[in-house]
């Protein structure tokens, strides 16, 4: 396209400009073949363009006929039949227009999608409760769909009873149902030394949040007759091939906040997060949320599993390894506008994101769109719940300059999000877990969105 | 009201309080059953740091060998130092970091890390080989077959001869010659209890909430390279096509400015709503436009078949196409079919449908 450098403002060019070629000829071609819908639609979207050069005085102006085609000339759905209700057995997808909201991986991560990872679309969620199709993933050995009348649990070790439960007995137990994030402890892990990739779906993706329902393990527990003078660590494994295990602190499973859960937004678990077991460890990492949930062990040392002894382990200048890290600590990141975007205007927007701890509530989140300098206080969209995303907003009129915008969340311990540069002051760039640096995304002049780090 | 957090409140009191429950919790009366010892014996397969609940058994550096080559290699090499698949298991390890129990080269910032460079605990190592490997066929392997690959990796990391024989006798021996025994540290704030200690509950960084021009370096340090532009894929097909931004047309190279942006972007939408219209096939349009409910392909309901519909009129979709769109009655029956408000396109494919004998 052509850029006419001496126009200033908002100006568009003609509809021969705005057209490309290719387009030009679907269009005398599709004519030829007597169908009109694609002009009109070029036209209604070049119509802000007409008789160039115009200057928008707004996003959505008055096109020159004197009204909107969409609003001038009644659409089918308003003139014709609608459809009926859905066929039987059918279970209700997003709209067609929404196929672009999609979890994604990351090319080159991994080298099988067995042990890999796929991104929840931050950048296009509402609200804090992820879609449960769109519930990040992260498997060690694949996933499975289990026959939940096959699935068992099992309680042994420091109990004075080892237990076997059905699932149906599980669900016979009193149930509670509360929100809560879940992070992998690598999220954000590429970022460590530098930026390495271009949206918050990359960035930040390996976070969800959902209602959980299920059954303090804490009452299974004391089911099978708990010694909880001697058992302070706790072992859950998986059923899938891993086997995944972590060991779990008992203070957490005697705080009642540690469930046995089933349910996930109103249904049962997807069979990617769990079906049909999973365990819920409110504010720790995602790998100690064991899926396929078959076994409780307690005992009176931690167990050392090959993913708390040789991954999620954080290595630190000196050559230690942090063992052990479960705490996802306190972290915000603004999830619109965020990199890859592209803004169409300038004037207001509502600058959006999450913000999350895992020792409590969000109690505060602070947004500079100046990289630092100056901050305002975030509005918090209530209920503010423990361990679950809190979502932000501020307002923001961009004047189209170069903006950097950031957010920083205190908890309701007082711990601040930290930056970059005071992470790395203490855990240098190659401890891969638990990054939770304050994010930066520049704002171009050209609307464009791009990550960046200032440090 | 009882509730499960005051349940929980009262458990931990009772533990406070010394008062451990020296029996099973007979509340939730006929719920579990209690645990077969074969049952325990399938399932509790877990090998702790102190080699609590490992299996008896042994193997040879060499059985190991051969195990690893048939079964293992293929994914992590045959001296267990490939990349390809998985992170090396083997490398960087010296004879000098088995008397330390810290391997030096993980103060490298150069230097990658292998799981012999990290790993403390040796039966980490066991268990994990033990329940998840081989890849594709977990928990097949024999005790004996564990300790063996476990031998030869140690042989591999300069921690056993070529001619040893690993077994549940000598393993706690060879926990005390890990090369990176003394590297973990569990001082830090991120475990949630004391389990571990009062050594280390305090966050190590500590930021302030400043408000006001406030420290920050407005320089961008680090970004994206040009190149890396469309790494990802097309952006613009990882955004939702309405709202206040739009994803960025990485297949393009970057616009030089708003207006540039905001007509790119103008055109891509302009694209994605053609590509979005697809054309519904007849049978599609009998149900969507309502069609279905009063005609079966086959069996008469309300009005005719359309089966029998197309053999009276076979060959005249023009004729279809104006009835559907007036309707009528007295051909079929005193039912009146209703004037059709469908889009012409659509009236088009069905009478074109009914026409040639409306095939399922």
């Amino acid at each position: 396209m052509n850029q006419d450098e001496t126009s200033s403002g908002r100006l568009l060019k003609a509809p021969e400009n705005f057209l490309s070629r290719e387009d030009i000829k679907t269009v005398f071609a599709e004519a030829k073949a007597g169908r009109r819908d694609f002009i009109r639609r070029a036209f209604t979207a070049a119509a802000a363009s007409v008789a160039a050069p115009v200057v928008l005085a707004q996003a959505n102006p008055v096109p020159t006929e004197g009204g909107d085609p969409n609003i001038l000339n009644l659409p089918e759905h308003s003139t014709g039949l609608g459809q009926g209700v859905s066929p039987e057995g059918s279970y209700g997808k997003p709209s067609k227009y929404e196929s672009n909201v999609q979890r994604r991986q990351s090319p080159g991560l991994t080298q099988t999608t067995q042990a890999s990872v796929s991104f929840a679309p931050l950048q296009s969620l509402f609200g804090i409760v992820t879609p449960s199709g769109l519930h990040f993933e992260r498997h060690h050995q694949g996933w499975w769909d289990i026959d939940p009348s096959k699935h068992r649990l099992m309680i042994n070790g420091m109990v004075k009873t080892p237990m076997v439960f059905t699932m149906d007995e599980i669900m016979r137990l009193p149930s509670v149902s509360r929100f809560h994030f879940i992070e992998c402890g690598a999220n954000t892990a590429a970022e460590w030394g530098n930026v390495a990739v271009p949206t918050v779906q990359y960035t930040h993706g390996m976070l969800s949040c959902s209602e959980f329902t299920g059954v303090p393990l804490i009452a299974i527990l004391e089911r099978a007759g708990v010694d909880l003078k001697n058992g302070k660590f706790v072992l859950a494994e998986g059923a899938d091939g891993s086997s995944m295990t972590r060991t779990i602190p008992m203070s957490l499973i005697l705080s009642g906040e540690v469930l046995v859960a089933y349910g996930q937004n109103g249904e049962m678990l997807r069979p990617e997060n769990g079906y049909p077991l999973r365990l819920v460890v409110p504010g720790v990492q995602g790998v100690s949320w064991v899926k396929y949930l078959r076994r409780i062990k307690v005992g009176d040392m931690p167990f050392a599993t090959k993913d708390e002894a040789v991954h999620y382990v954080d290595l630190l200048p000196d050559g230690q390894l942090r063992q052990y890290g479960s705490v996802q600590e306190c972290k915000s990141v603004v999830t619109t506008p965020s990199g890859g975007q592209v803004l169409l205007d300038k004037g207001f927007y509502n600058i959006s994101g999450l913000a999350w701890s895992g020792r409590g509530k969000v109690k505060k989140v602070d947004v500079t769109v100046d990289g630092g300098r100056n901050w305002r206080e975030a509005r918090l969209e209530g209920p503010v719940m423990s361990k679950a995303l809190t979502r932000f907003n501020i307002d923001w009129v961009w004047d189209g300059s170069p903006a950097i915008v950031q957010s920083r969340a205190m908890d309701e311990t007082g711990y601040v999000q930290a930056t970059y540069k005071q992470l790395r002051a203490v855990r240098g760039t190659r401890s891969i877990y638990h990054n939770n640096a304050i994010q930066s995304w520049l704002v171009q002049e050209n609307g464009e969105v791009k990550n960046v780090q200032l440090s | 009201m009882f509730s499960y957090r005051d349940v929980c409140v009262a458990v931990a009191i009772a533990t406070t309080a010394g008062l451990v429950l020296a029996q099973g919790d007979s509340r939730f009366e006929g719920v579990g059953r209690a645990a077969t010892a074969k049952e325990i014996a399938a399932w509790d397969i877990d090998v702790r740091p102190d080699f609590k609940g490992i299996p008896k058994g042994s193997g040879s550096v060499a059985q190991g060998q051969d195990i690893w080559e048939a079964k293992c290699s293929h994914c992590h090499g045959v001296f267990g130092d490939s990349g390809e698949v998985f992170s090396p298991l083997i490398g960087g390890v010296t004879a000098e970091d088995v008397k330390t129990g810290h391997v030096a080269k993980l103060r490298d910032p150069t230097a990658g890390r292998t799981t012999f460079m990290k790993v403390a605990t040796l039966s980490t190592i066991f268990d994990y080989i033990n329940r998840a490997m081989p890849w594709t066929a977990p928990k097949s392997l024999k005790p004996d077959e564990v300790y063996a690959v476990l031998a030869y990796l140690l042989n591999l990391s300069n921690v056993l001869p070529d001619d040893f024989v690993l077994s549940d006798q000598n393993i706690a021996e060879i926990q005390k010659r890990m090369p990176n025994r003394n590297g973990m540290t569990t001082a830090h704030a991120m475990w949630p209890g004391k389990e571990f200690g009062e050594s280390s509950k305090s966050p190590d960084v500590k930021n302030v909430a400043c408000m006001k021009d406030c420290e920050t370096e407005l320089k961008v340090n680090s970004f994206l390279p040009d190149f890396a532009r469309n790494a990802h894929g097309n952006l613009a097909d990882q955004n939702r096509s309405v709202g206040p931004q739009r994803g960025a047309i990485t297949t393009q190279p970057e616009a030089k400015s708003l207006q540039e942006n905001v007509a790119l972007e103008q055109q891509a939408a302009a694209k994605a709503s053609a590509a979005t219209k697809t054309a519904d096939g007849p049978l599609a349009l009998i149900t969507k436009n309502g069609c279905s409910v009063c005609h079966g392909i086959d069996a008469k309901i309300v009005g005719p078949a359309f089966s029998d519909v197309a053999k009276k009129y076979a060959a005249k979709p023009d004729y279809l196409a104006t009835k559907i769109r007036s309707g009528g009655s007295g051909l079929w029956g005193s039912i009146p079919m209703p004037a059709q408000t469908l889009p012409d396109a659509e009236l088009k494919v069905i009478a074109n449908w009914l026409s040639t004998g409306a095939v399922k």
